[in-house]
Formats: C-alpha cells, structure tokens, sequence
C-alpha cells in the first residue's frame, strides 16, 4: 500500500497498522500519549493529530487523530502542516493546565515523555492564571511511587493493570477534570505486574520507589544490555549503576521474550547487588572457625594447593553463566562435574531438556499468540511471571481474533475491540494443584494433586490420538474434562501446552509430552512451553552432571574428597540432612559465590564472585534461548567472574578474555556451536568507536572521586565487550544485541524504542539478541506410558509445593522491597481438610513431614483439594523438602484448652 | 625622522596620562552582581536548603565539576545528600546557574580562590551552602511544586485548589 507523508511516498509492508505506527515506523516524530505499542489505540488523548489530504488538489484537508486512522492507499498525510502543529500545540497546552511543574523533584524528569511531547509539541509558556488541581496520593507499597497531580488522564496505567495485566485493584475513580488512578484504598499493589506502571505511565504519577531511595537521573546512569537472573524466563533488562551501587533496572525490549514489560521480581530483585551480604574478600577459615581475609594471590595458591589432591568434584549452578559452569566442569574433568540438585529434581531437569529438544517451542510471543491452552500444573503466575502475563493475552485472542474478522475491526483499535469482546474468554484450560492468579481465565479450572493432573494430561494425549496411551480409572469427571479439552485443542489454529518442573512431577513432564507429541502429529503449530526454575538451570542441563547422592557416594567411596561449589546454596536444593553428610564427608570445600548464606558458612576457603551487573556471560533461558548479558559496571578486585576464578585455578588453560571461552565452548559441544556469534565480537566498533555504557549528559565525571583524589582515574578497560565503561563512543544506534539504552534526539524517555525498531513493535534493527542453541528434532515423538502417581512418605496429606513470585528466589529477597511482600512461613489446607481437622484460619498447627516437625500457621484456601495441603517453596525461612511428599498436619498442642495432644 | 620624534613625543605624554592598572591585592574592587566566581547553594526565604538535587547543574556542566547524590527527608523535601564541586575544572561559565531551576545554585562577585593544592579547590556541600537568598530572595519552589511536604499539605501551596474527592461525582 502507497501513502504519501509530506508528499513522499513511501511503501507500507503492513497495512494493518494505524497511521501512527507508520509515521513512527517511517521516521517521523509524531507526538503521542495514550497509544502505546501493546496497548495500541483508544484515542483519548488528542494529541496524536496530523492532517489527511483527500488527494493532491486537496489543499484544505482535514485533521485525523493518527492513532485511530488505518492508512488508505493513496493516503496523503501531512505531520508538519501549521494547522495540525497548532492543534497539537494548544492539546498539551490544555493537557498542562493542571500539572504541578514540579519536574526538578519527580522522578520521571530527564526521561518523561510528557517532557518530551511537550516540547515537540511547542508548548513553551504557560498562559493559564488559575489555579491548579490538586491530588491525594496513595501508599501503593514498597515498589511503586504514586504522585496524582502529574496525571494528564491518558488513561495508559488501568488499560495495563487492569485491562493487560488482570489486575483488579487499580481502576479510574472520580469524574470530569478530577479523574484519579489508584487503589480504591490506600494499601500495596496487588499485581506483580505493577512495576510496569513506571514505564507506562508517560507522566511522573507512578515511578520506581527502589530508585527513589538512591535517585539517579537516567542520564546519570551507566547501563548496559542484560538478562534477568530471577527466573529461568531470560527477559531482557537494562540495569543501571551509579557511584558504585545498582540503583534500578529497566525494561529492555525483546520481540521474542518479554516484548515490553517485566515482572516485579525481577524489576525489583536488584538490591541484592547492593546487600550488606556480598563477599567481596576471599575469606579462609581459621583455626577458632572464623572466616579471615586472604589476598587474591594467596587465594588461588590455597585452592590450588587444596586442589591437588587430584580428587576433587565440581558442583555447577543453575544460576551462574554458562561460562562458569564450564570453566568448573574443564577444571574437575566432565566426569567430576556434578549438578547441586536432590535427585527428584535432578531427574526434572534431565527430563525437561529431553522434551526441549524434541518438541517446537514456544517463545513468549508465540505464548501470547496462541489461540488455545491448557495448562498443566504449573502456577505460572509465581514460577515464570512473564509467561502468565503472555498466557493472558493467548486467553482473549480467540475472541478478538473472532470479533475483529466478524465486526471489521482493526486489530490496532483496542477501545473497539475491548468492547466487542466485553469478559469473553477463548479455550483456556487449567489443571493445578491450588489457587493461581490465572484462574479467571478458564471456566472450570480443575485442581487435583500432582499424580492426577498427569492422569488428566495423559487421558487428554490419549483423546487426541488413540494411539497414545490410555488411562486406567480415570474419574468420569476427569475423563469429560479431557475429552472438552482434547476436542478444544484439536480444532485450534495454534494450540499450546503448558507445564514445568515445580510440581516435583515428572509424570506431568511425561504427560504434557504425550499431549504435545499428539498435537503436533496432526498440526504443526502446535507448541510447547516448559518453566525453567532457575536462569540458568536448561544451561546446566546442557553440561551433563551427577546429582546431590552421586556427590556424596563419591565422596565416601574415596574417589573423591575435595568440592569446589559453584554459585550455590546447597541447602535450598537439598534436605538439609544430605548436604550435611556431604560437607561432613568432603575434606576440603571451596564456595564460589557472590552473597554469603548458609552453604558459604561451610566453607574452607570462599571466593568473591561478581554477579550479573558486574560480569559478562551467557544464559540460557527455558526455551532453549542463549542470551549475553553484559557487565554494566566492571568488578571491584578481588572480586571477579567465577569462571575467571576457576580458570585461575586450571593448569594448562589461558583464557583471558571473555572470546576465548566462548571459543573454547564453541569446540566443546555441538549444543554451544553459537555462542560465539550471540552478539558481535569483542572488537566491533562503530565507525571505529566503543559503545559507550554512559550516556553522552552522564555528569560528575570530573568531581565524582575528587573528594578521594582530585585527579580523576582513567575510565576501567574493558577487552571483554565493544562495550566501554565511558561516556566516550559512538553516538549511533548499536546493533540489537549491544543496546546500552534507549535515547534518540527529541526521545529521552524509553517511549524511543521504536527508534531501535525495524518498525514499530518489530524486531531491532542489527538483530534481535540472543539465539536458540536448542532445535526440536524432526524425528516424531513417541509417547510415554502413564505413571502411577508415586507417593514418597506416609501419611494422609500430600503436601504440594506453593511458589511465590516474591520469596522463592534466592537472590531477589535480599531486595527490601520484595522481602517485604515475601509471605511468612505458613501451610495451606482446603476447606475439607480444615473442618476434618477442626483448623481456623491463622490457628496454628503442627506439620509432620519428611521426619521433621514445624510449627505454622494454616491457610484455609477454597481451591486446595481434599487431601492435600500446600507448604510455601524455597522460602528462605523453611528448611527444604522434596515434594510432592505425604505426611501429616494436627492441630498444634498448647492453644487447646482440652489438652488434646 | 618626523616619525621617531612623533613616536618619542607620544611615550613621554603617556607618562603624565591617568593610571588605570590597579594595585591588586592591596587595592581592591568591587565587581558587578553578575560576575561569575565562586558557586554558593542559597537558601529559600524560610531558610531551608533551596537545592532540591534535580541534577539540572550536573547535567549542564560542561566540565561535569558537579556530582550530586539526591535523597530525600522525612519531612518529604529532595535535598542533595553530597553535592560537590570540582572548582579545579569549573570554567565559571555560569551553565549552572542558568540551568537551575530553584535558584538555588549561584555564581557569587568572589574570584579569589587560588589555592597552592588541587585538593583544596574540592567543595562540598557545608563549603558552598550560605545562610541567605543570594541574588534571588522571594523564590520558594515548594510553595508552587504541588507536592506534599511538612508543613504544607496538598493543595495548600500557591495557586492550588483544595485536594479532588475522587469518591464524588458531583460536577
Ligand atoms: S496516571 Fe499516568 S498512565 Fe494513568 S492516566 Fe495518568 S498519566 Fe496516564
Ligand atoms: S519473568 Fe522471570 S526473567 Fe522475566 S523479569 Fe520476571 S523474574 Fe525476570
Ligand atoms: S560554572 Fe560552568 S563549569 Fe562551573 S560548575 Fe557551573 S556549569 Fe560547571
Ligand atoms: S540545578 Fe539547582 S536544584 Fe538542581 S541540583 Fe543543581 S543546584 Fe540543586
Ligand atoms: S495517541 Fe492518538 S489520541 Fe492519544
């Protein structure tokens, strides 16, 4: 289709865009508040205006809000023309009546785009005398900050939170010029998705209340492109450092992954960069069992000499780079290289890679394009943010797709077609052992324990091709289920299967295989998605290894007796007990790691390792997807990447850059053949020039250290990356996979992605980063046979893993603010089992489970099923259990006044 | 010849002509308000720290001699927790000034700030702070900022309305 726009003509490749996304996708600087790239349009704000020609003798037109007009072919569009200029002009003069100017104090300033569209715009003097609306704010939590009187009504946050995101606590109140947003009551933010609100929100209402406790301009703010580390999702961030300390992380932007957002574990998870906990010294243990600071030199000498009894095993780490990962598997050999997970776990993890590497995977984005879903198990919600916030979107996309062929709507116009659609739902179909935030999406989600979720997801494989295995005595009502979804799934365009390891189940693995091995024999848009527990766990996957057993039946068959511990706490992967016995067993220890906890408490000599904001490596998220995340500032010596640390320790190797092992990788594996070419190479230079991780206002260079010394330090090198820790540096767009941050002339806010883009929403111009090193076979896929569900423990409770989104990560509790909305320690009992028990909610009550005891308070929740009861997962203050396990819950002692026992 | 005589005739008269080189230190002067020396941080009219840490001088400076760290009060206000300048790389170009949006930081008639050591020329915030206005003494950013501070609830700043009741719907 041709349009015309300043009497250019230019080709559009997609026609079902509005005009706005194509000015903006073709270069022009159209203003704009309420359309946004995923929200798209509801044309509320006006100031998208640009005047449309009828053809070229028209030489009056007429002025057309871009965002709610589809190009036309022959379309003769004027953006410059006086009258739409003064139009747009006297728009965010009016938008400004109210707003307070208080930009030197809020925090949105040096990247607001109402900053922006008003001096685009050309509104430069105030002309209003009267006086200004005020505002109450609202106490909206640890994470986010709430300043009313900046709004300018674009509605952008409700049609996120609410609409996007399923969030039920943030709506519009009041009428008129007195709209307010916010909670219908002071009180947190309810969804872990609230933290996009600072990126959407294109004013100062709603910013980022961990920046605000060490505020930093984002002009200020040495970044750098990154992965988050708190979920095994991979979503891309923008980190940033200042004066030495992590002060925030922003979204960066990936077609395939995350697209626009983040969850707030891992927008917020940061802080634990800056925690009191980091080991920044190499420590060895004393005599009186204190831990001393050694040298560097002295270190290595140490672990060397510990090393050399030649029987030493190596424990890699779901969370640590693949870099590191290997430098530990070349030092201890590949037979000695051991993974830090209790055997169930150990055993999910194998299973999880071998079905990645037979069926077609499903990216985020195909997630959120798929037509209908089941899934199984998995409370997404808590394990893998992100993917829920794709699956909502997958969950209205029948009906839109339905309603905008029916009614000729535009797929970018979002009023209309949120109208058309009001709460219908497509086929979503949810089997899960508890409550989950996604069960408004599905009709009738079924909850049952993890062996029976199996049993349904094999009855379903078993509905769609006969040739699959069937179930013996499925219940009738599960036995319907499966047939609805099976026939639900079969009739759908683009059919996805949901599930993931934290169940403990590998029959469901099996089970979600079965279903996605009988769709994909019939359809091939069928997809899979599996969670990753950790960001790292599908690349340790890929570097094979024994598990926690192995490691101590090693250690006590004399074939080994030295342990070097990489980047983890052994104590959240396994029963305390075994870990015990392994230390126990083990003659020396040697931890790696960035926070002390309980497994560095072990050690005999520790070894500060940098994390992810101060050291480059590769992380392969749950898809398969090898993504480099770069340093955003350099490490603070002695503290360096751990896999710095173990080449240190390995004769005969010399890597001393970043390229060399990944070359070395690349050789050592067919799965790591493209690590190498995940970005561009060390010496790519933009005309000749770095890339500069701080932006070109960045200030202080010259007084930032002067109080310590009046000469400023030369800027740290850095061989690693084209990456420089300067301001110095090409001022042009980087390549996808180097983008330090989003600034383009007239875009200071990150609403100048699209600068970055191909086109608006599309992929980023030099590629998008990262690469999937894990290809589905072509082979078909057989089937498994159903699996009793095995019972480990005795007892008449099975007890069932319940994830938090904030509490059972490792590293982001160490953030204030997620550890404030971590729960407490607690059990959770359906109604049926409460009322058997006689257990209220709160009262307290004594679980009996894998011969340990503890005192917890109860939870009654509707949706867990009789027979079962949830005990929170990887929460710091909970020793760890291998569930799904039986055992049993009473109601505790001392409260009863009978003396019950 | 004419023009030797000329010149020698000149030299001799510039001898009896009137002095204008000053005997500086022992002779000073007083330069105009606008002179561009020492940077001071003011005050606001009720003597609270005038700086509220927006980072605007930092940014503008083209030498970048400012470093700021922002934090925050109980009492709500913004304030810089160091600020700092490097007087040493300060070309007194007056950016600073021009960019602030609070009046805050001003460039003073004083240029006498020679110093034998480098470091000494390294100003902190007790060191730039005075007690006064300076060259600006009305202007008070947080009775027109519409923010909520000690003192000052919403709405009760200059030229506001009384906080919205979002729970009406009254027109
Ligand atoms: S709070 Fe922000 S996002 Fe919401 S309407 Fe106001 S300006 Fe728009
Ligand atoms: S979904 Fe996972 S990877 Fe993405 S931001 Fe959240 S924690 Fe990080
Ligand atoms: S006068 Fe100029 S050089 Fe000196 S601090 Fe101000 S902006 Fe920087
Ligand atoms: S511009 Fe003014 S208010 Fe802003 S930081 Fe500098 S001195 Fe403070
Ligand atoms: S962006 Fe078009 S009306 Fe708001």
């Amino acid at each position: 289709m041709k349009i015309y726009i300043e009497n250019r003509r230019f080709d559009l490749t997609d026609p079902s865009v509005n005009l706005l996304e194509a000015c903006l996708s073709l270069g022009f600087d159209v203003p704009y508040f309420c359309w946004h790239p995923v929200l798209r349009s509801v044309g509320a704000c006006r100031q998208c205006a640009v005047k449309v020609f009828k053809d070229e003798a028209d030489t009056r037109g007429r002025i057309v809000m871009s965002c709610m007009t589809a190009p036309a072919e022959g379309m003769r569009v004027s953006v410059n023309d006086d009258e739409a200029r003064e139009f747009r002009a006297k728009v965010i003069e009016w938008l400004m009546l109210n707003h307070p100017h208080d930009c030197p104090i809020c925090d949105e300033g040096g990247e607001c785009h109402l900053q922006d569209v008003t001096v685009m715009a050309g509104h430069v003097r105030r002309q209003s005398r009267f006086p200004k609306r005020t505002h109450r704010n609202q106490d909206l939590g640890p994470l986010v900050n709430h300043e009313m009187n900046r709004c300018i009504q674009c509605y952008r946050c409700v049609r996120f939170y609410a609409d996007y995101a399923g969030g039920r606590d943030v709506g519009v109140q009041g009428c008129h010029d007195g709209v307010y947003f916010g909670r219908p009551s002071p009180g947190p933010l309810e969804s872990e998705f609230s933290g996009n609100l600072v990126e959407v929100c294109p004013t100062g209402v709603f910013t980022d209340k961990s920046l605000k406790r060490h505020y930093t301009r984002k002009w200020d703010l040495q970044t750098a492109p990154s992965v988050c580390v708190h979920c095994g999702l991979g979503c891309n961030t923008f980190p940033g450092q200042r004066y030495g300390t992590l002060r925030r992380v922003r979204t960066r932007y990936h077609r395939e992954v995350n697209g626009y957002f983040l969850c707030d574990r891992g927008r917020y998870g940061y802080e634990f960069v800056n925690s009191p906990r980091r080991i920044l010294q190499a420590l060895l243990r004393q005599g009186d069992n204190a831990l001393a600071q050694v040298s560097a030199e002295e270190a290595i000498r140490l672990a060397k000499s510990l090393l050399s009894s030649g029987k030493c095993i190596g424990l890699g780490s779901p969370r640590a780079t693949l870099e590191s990962n290997f430098a530990l598997r070349t030092l201890v050999s590949p037979s000695r290289f051991f993974h830090p997970l209790a055997v169930s776990q150990h055993l999910l993890s194998g299973s999880s890679l071998s079905l990645l590497r037979r069926f077609p995977l499903a990216s985020l984005r195909d997630v959120s394009q798929s037509t209908a879903v089941f899934l199984l198990g998995e409370d997404v919600s808590n394990t893998a943010p992100l993917l829920a916030l794709a699956l909502r979107q997958a969950a209205v996309r029948a009906p839109r797709l339905a309603k905008a062929a029916l009614l000729k709507i535009p797929a970018w116009h979002e009023a209309a077609l949120r109208t058309a659609v009001q709460e219908e739902k497509g086929p979503f179909f949810l089997a899960a052992t508890g409550p989950t935030r996604l069960d408004d999406l599905a009709a009738a989600p079924y909850r049952a324990a993890p062996g029976d979720l199996a049993a349904l997801g094999f009855a379903v494989a078993h509905a769609l091709d006969p040739a699959a295995p069937a179930v013996p005595n499925l219940p009738p009502a599960a036995a319907e289920l499966a047939e609805r979804i099976a026939a639900s799934l079969k009739s759908a365009a683009a059919p996805l299967i949901v599930s993931g390891p934290s169940c403990g189940s590998e029959a469901l693995l099996h089970a979600a295989a079965n279903v996605a091995a009988a769709l994909g024999k019939t359809n091939p848009q069928a997809r899979l998605c599996l969670t990753a527990p950790e960001c790292n766990s599908v690349g340790l996957a890929l570097l094979p290894g024994g598990n926690l057993a192995d490691v101590l039946r090693a250690l006590r068959d004399g074939s080994a007796d030295t342990l070097i511990v990489l980047e983890s706490d052994l104590y959240r992967h396994a029963d305390a007990a075994l870990v015990d016995e392994i230390f126990t067993a083990a003659k020396h220890v040697i931890v790696i790691d960035s926070l002390a906890n309980a497994t560095t408490a072990r050690a005999e000599l520790v070894l500060p390792a940098a994390t992810f904001a101060e050291s480059s490596g590769t992380l392969v998220n749950n898809e398969g997807r090898a993504q480099r995340s770069y340093a955003v500032c350099p490490p603070k010596a002695p503290v360096q990447e751990s896999w710095r640390w173990l080449t240190a320790l390995t004769p005969n190797v010399s890597w001393p850059r970043w390229e060399d092992i990944l070359a070395a990788m690349a050789v050592s594996s067919g799965d790591f053949r493209d690590v190498t070419t995940l970005g561009p190479a060390a010496d790519f230079r933009l005309v000749g020039q770095k890339i500069p991780r701080q932006p070109h206002r960045y200030s202080g260079r010259t007084a930032m250290t002067a109080h310590i010394d009046v000469r400023e330090p030369a800027p740290a090198a850095d061989l690693d990356t084209p990456l420089a820790f300067s301001m110095e540096g090409s001022p042009l767009n980087p390549p996808g996979p180097l983008i330090p941050r989003y600034w383009s002339p007239r875009w200071n806010s990150d609403q100048g992605v699209h600068k970055f883009q191909i086109e608006v929403a599309g992929p980023l111009q030099g590629g998008d980063p990262g690469k999937r090193i894990i290809e589905p076979s072509s082979e078909p896929a057989g089937y498994f046979a159903p699996t009793p569900p095995a019972s480990e423990g005795d007892g008449e409770i099975l007890f069932t893993p319940a994830w938090h989104v904030f509490g059972s990560e490792e590293l982001s509790v160490h953030s204030p603010g997620i550890a404030e909305l971590a729960p407490r320690p607690y059990v959770a009992l359906g109604p049926v089992d409460a009322g058997r028990l006689g257990v209220r909610d709160g009262a307290p009550v004594t679980v009996t489970l894998a011969g340990r005891t503890l005192a917890l308070p109860a939870r009654i929740l509707e949706a867990i099923p009789p027979g079962a009861a949830a005990l929170p997962a990887a929460l710091a203050d909970l020793p760890f259990f291998s569930l799904p396990a039986r055992g049993s819950v009473s109601l505790a002692a001392p409260a009863a006044p009978e003396g019950r026992p | 010849m004419l023009s030797i005589l000329r010149t020698i005739w000149t030299v001799f008269r510039h001898g009896f002509a009137r002095r204008f080189t000053v005997q500086y230190p022992e002779q000073k002067r007083t330069y105009s308000p606008r002179w561009r020396g020492r940077i001071i941080l003011s005050r606001d009219p009720d003597g609270q720290e005038r700086c509220v840490a927006c980072h605007l001088c930092s940014a503008v400076c083209p030498v970048d001699c400012i470093a700021i760290q922002a934090a925050e009060g109980p009492d709500g206000r913004r304030y810089p927790e160091f600020f700092r300048i490097n007087f040493s790389r300060c070309i007194f170009c007056g950016f600073c000034e021009e960019a602030c949006p609070t009046c805050a930081i001003q460039l003073t008639p004083d240029a006498e700030m020679a110093e034998p050591i480098r470091q000494s020329l390294v100003y902190e915030k007790e060191d730039l702070l005075i007690s006064g206005p300076g060259k600006v003494p009305g202007y008070n950013f947080y009775r027109r900022a519409g923010l909520e501070i000690a003192g000052q609830a919403k709405g009760e700043g200059e030229n506001q309305k009384p906080p919205v009741d979002p729970k009406t719907l009254l027109p």
